[in-house]
């Protein structure tokens, strides 16, 4: 923590006061209803602190995350770290937002830039890109700690929401990112959620890096349901390649024709892959907690966390 | 330098099908460079629209409302009785020519960007006229316009082994090559600088510029 700001959320209560934490996803998707949303937040609630709303992931066109993110918190108890991207928004749309988030009574927003539109399922859109993430956190900071919006102009009324930044221990070369991170937290990080970790060595790599600017760390993982997200995830993903190893028992597991039994090998690769995984970083490093993005396979929270 | 890239012939047949009759003007300093409005590229397209033609000049610098006057003087009577004039330039010449002649103009070109010259042929975009350039703070590359998303502080999460999640990760991240630069300049403070969000507004209020001598 480089900032004096109070901890308003559970998630960054739960930080300070030193307990290894949980964060957990769920992803609106192109959607008219929230039925999923709410039971897959349902499914994990017992397990994680505070669950991520993704907010159009890989540029793709889904509801937004801000209603999402007060629902679950209003109908399932369970507090949301509400993404925002910078790609679709201007200062004024953020600024807006901000206002809202805070009126429906959201604790955490996690700054992001947002993967490029050329990416997503409307390659034609323009993206926005007013501000960089840098500058989003700057604009949180002016709002939260100041009461201004980065024009100067006064809010009237409290801002009393956490910020955290995202962080990607795979990014090679790696000091550009740590020094880019290193810059964000001067500015007013509460917290850092990573990309997705399957490597302990580039993950402890990264801790050791921004210890330092002392901001705690969420590492990434993102257990995987089946071989099909394995596949896309490694294909699509910016930044994240799946182990060979993992693929391959993926891959071994995809053969079983029972479908139970293959759920049951799925689950088993997982387990054994992001166990001992997380366990390591629990025992081993200063990070603050895991965020588990395990949309949809929230069946897997239980024995994962059996394992620590 | 700015580059321009020729339209499809067909596109520009469409555009000049209400006109029957037409003048073509190229353009002797950047458009020459790209091969796509010098004098042989206004010779081949008056060829291949013939009798269309009522006469072609190569202007020395088109966008430069004084150098059309006087270039464009003896063709007076041509441009006179044209239906519309075809500009094989960049859009800058395409307006000034319009701007002179108070006549339709057709674009032949599509403008892409300010670009650097590698050789005939090969061009990199490199400058967005932003207004406010930083080239100082950034090893000579322009965060503007190399990085995808026109980021001041960084690179993003989807930098992959130096390169840009746009495109497939062929092109380069121009926050990687800063941080390069830097590095080997002995000047990675500038790195870590926090550049506040830009002043839109100035590039958007002042359209006309009068530069005192």
């Amino acid at each position: 923590m480089t900032t004096s700001r109070p901890a308003f959320s559970k998630l960054v209560k739960d930080i300070r006061a030193k307990k290894f934490v949980l964060t957990g996803e769920l992803e609106p998707e192109k959607v008219t209803d929230l039925e999923e949303v709410l039971e897959s937040a349902r499914a994990m609630k017992p397990y994680v602190v505070a669950a991520n709303v993704t907010d159009n992931p890989l540029a793709y066109a889904y509801m937004n995350s801000l209603v999402p993110s007060w629902k679950v918190q209003e109908e399932v108890g369970l507090e949301t770290v509400y993404q925002m991207t910078i790609r679709d928004r201007n200062r004024l749309a953020i600024v807006s937002d901000v206002l809202a988030a805070q009126y429906l009574g959201i604790k955490n927003i996690l700054t992001l830039s947002g993967d490029h539109t050329v990416l997503g399922d409307n390659k034609g859109a323009k993206s926005v890109y007013d501000l960089d993430s840098a500058q989003f956190t700057y604009l949180l900071h002016k709002m939260i700690d100041e009461g201004v919006d980065v024009a100067g102009n006064e809010i009237h009324g409290k801002i009393e929401i956490n910020v955290g930044i995202a962080g990607n221990p795979n990014a090679d070369p790696l000091m550009p990112e740590v020094l880019k991170i290193g810059r964000k937290t001067k500015l007013g990080a509460d917290f850092i959620q990573t990309q997705t970790m399957f490597d302990i060595e580039k993950t402890k790599t990264f801790l050791k890096e921004v210890d330092k600017y002392n901001c705690p760390v969420l590492i990434g993982v993102f257990p995987l349901k089946g071989y099909g997200i394995a596949d896309f995830f490694d294909k699509y993903i910016p930044g994240v390649s799946v182990p060979p190893e993992l693929m391959a028992a993926m891959k071994k597991a995809k053969e079983e024709p029972d479908k139970a039994r293959r759920k049951e090998k799925y689950d088993e690769v997982n387990l054994e892959y992001f166990g001992p995984f997380i366990k390591e970083i629990k025992q081993t490093t200063h990070a603050a907690g895991i965020h588990v993005m395990a949309v949809l396979y929230e069946r897997i929270f239980e024995p994962l966390l059996e394992q620590l | 330098m700015i580059i321009t890239k020729q339209k499809p012939m067909e596109k520009i047949m469409e555009m000049i099908e209400p006109f029957p009759k037409l003048f073509i003007v190229g353009c002797g300093i950047c458009s020459t460079s790209c091969m796509t409005g010098g004098e042989d590229q206004v010779i081949e397209m008056a060829e291949k629209l013939g009798d269309r033609v009522l006469g072609y000049k190569v202007v020395e610098d088109p966008c430069d409302i004084r150098i059309d006057k006087r270039d464009l003087r003896e063709y007076k009577e041509q441009i006179k009785d044209a239906d519309a004039i075809l500009v094989m330039s960049c859009g800058v010449g395409v307006q000034t020519v319009g701007d002179y002649a108070n006549k339709v103009v057709i674009p032949t070109n599509d403008t892409l960007f300010i670009g650097e010259t590698e050789r005939l042929g090969k061009f990199h975009d490199r400058c967005m006229a932003c207004g406010e350039c930083i080239l100082d703070e950034t090893g000579g590359v322009c965060p503007i316009t190399r990085c995808a998303k026109g980021l001041l502080n960084g690179p993003c999460g989807g930098q992959v082994n130096g390169k840009c999640e746009v495109g497939d990760y062929e092109e380069e991240c121009a926050w990687v090559q800063i941080y390069d630069r830097l590095k080997e300049q002995g000047r990675l403070e500038l790195f870590t600088k926090f550049r506040p969000p830009r002043d839109y507004s100035t590039k958007v209020l002042k359209v006309h510029h009068y530069f005192e001598k």
